[in-house]
C-alpha cells in the first residue's frame, strides 16, 4: 500500500477532501435562522428575534394566526385556516424555512445571517 | 480476385491503442451492467486503463484509448449521441485536459493514484457543468454536487490504487510490448 502511494498522493487526496467536505457544508449545512419575518398580505408586521420566547397574534381576512417563538424556534401554533398546513408544518429553526398560511395571507419565514433565498419577498 | 484493395497501413502504435482501447471498452461494458445506488455514480472501471496508458505509453496515447472507449463503448450500448454519451464525453475531455497538467507534476511525488482523483474531479465537474448549462438548469442540481464529488474521490482514489497496483506488475510490462 505503502508504495502506492507517493507523499504527494496524500495530499491530492486530503485535498479532495477537504474539497468534498467544503462542498457539503456550504450546500447543504443549513444555517440556523436568527430572525423571525411575519408577513400579513404581503407586508411585513413583524420582525423579531428568535431569541426571546415571545407569542404573536397577527390578525388576518379570516381571524388571528397565533405564531410561537420558544427555544429558537418557531411555530403557527393556531390558524384559522381550514386546511391548517401551517400548523402542522411544526416547528422550523433553519434559515429560509418559511410557513404559509394561505388564506390567511400570514407567511412566518425564518431568516439567517446570510439570506440564501428569497422566495417570499415580493 | 477484388478489383481494388484499399489498404489501410496500421503501425504499432494503432495495434496497441486499438487493444488497450478494446479492453477499456469491455470494462465500459462490464460496468453498465453493475445496477448503481444514484445514477450518475459509476466506478468508472475503464478509467484504470486510461491511467495505465498515460503512466507506460504517454498522455496522446491516453486520450485516443479513452476517446475511443466512449465513442465504441457508446455505439455498442446504444447510448451513441444520447444526453448520456454527451455527458461521457465532456467529462473524458475534461479528465484527459487535466490529466495533460497533472502527468507534468513530479513523477516522484504525484502517481497513479493523484492522477485518478484529479481526473476524477475533472469528470464530474464537467458532467455536472453539462447537466446545470444545458440538461436542467436549476439550482437544485448544484445540491447533488457534493454527493457526486464524494464519490468521485472514493473511486478515484481506488482506481488509482488498483492502476498503481497493475503498473507494478511485471507481467503488465511485458504486454503491449507486440
Amino acid at each position: 500500500m505503502s508504495t502506492h502511494l507517493k507523499p504527494g498522493d496524500w495530499i491530492i487526496a486530503l485535498a479532495g477532501i477537504s474539497l468534498v467536505a467544503g462542498l457539503f457544508s456550504t450546500l447543504w449545512g443549513t444555517a440556523a435562522g436568527t430572525t423571525l419575518i411575519i408577513r400579513s398580505g404581503g407586508k411585513v408586521v413583524a420582525q423579531a428575534d428568535l431569541a426571546r420566547n415571545h407569542d404573536f397574534e397577527i390578525a388576518g381576512p379570516l381571524g388571528i394566526t397565533v405564531v410561537s417563538v420558544e427555544n429558537r424556534r418557531v411555530r403557527v401554533a393556531r390558524d384559522p385556516s381550514p386546511r391548517q398546513y401551517c400548523v402542522k408544518q411544526g416547528w422550523l429553526s433553519h434559515a429560509g424555512e418559511a410557513a404559509l398560511c394561505l388564506p390567511n395571507q400570514v407567511s412566518v419565514e425564518l431568516a439567517g445571517a446570510i439570506k440564501r433565498y428569497d422566495s417570499l419577498s415580493y | 480476385m477484388t478489383p481494388s484493395v484499399i489498404n489501410l497501413p496500421a503501425s504499432q502504435d494503432d495495434h496497441r491503442i486499438a487493444r488497450l482501447a478494446a479492453f477499456a471498452i469491455g470494462l465500459s461494458l462490464v460496468e453498465a451492467a453493475l445496477p448503481s445506488p444514484l445514477p450518475g455514480v459509476k466506478p468508472g472501471l475503464a478509467n484504470i486503463v486510461t491511467l495505465l496508458v498515460l503512466q507506460r505509453f504517454g498522455w496522446r496515447a491516453a486520450a485516443w484509448v479513452s476517446l475511443l472507449r466512449v465513442v465504441a463503448g457508446s455505439l455498442l450500448l446504444g447510448t451513441f449521441l444520447s444526453p448520456g454519451f454527451v455527458l461521457s464525453f465532456c467529462g473524458a475531455l475534461l479528465s484527459l485536459l487535466v490529466l495533460a497538467l497533472a502527468c507534468k507534476l513530479p513523477p516522484d511525488w504525484f502517481g497513479a493514484v493523484s492522477h485518478s482523483i484529479l481526473a476524477a474531479f475533472a469528470h464530474i465537474a464537467a458532467q455536472l457543468a453539462v447537466v446545470y448549462f444545458w440538461l436542467i438548469p436549476h439550482a437544485g442540481v448544484l445540491y447533488l454536487a457534493p454527493v457526486f464529488a464524494a464519490a468521485a474521490l472514493l473511486f478515484g482514489i481506488i482506481n488509482g490504487l488498483v492502476a498503481s497496483r497493475l503498473l507494478g506488475e511485471t507481467s503488465l510490462k511485458a504486454l503491449p510490448a507486440s
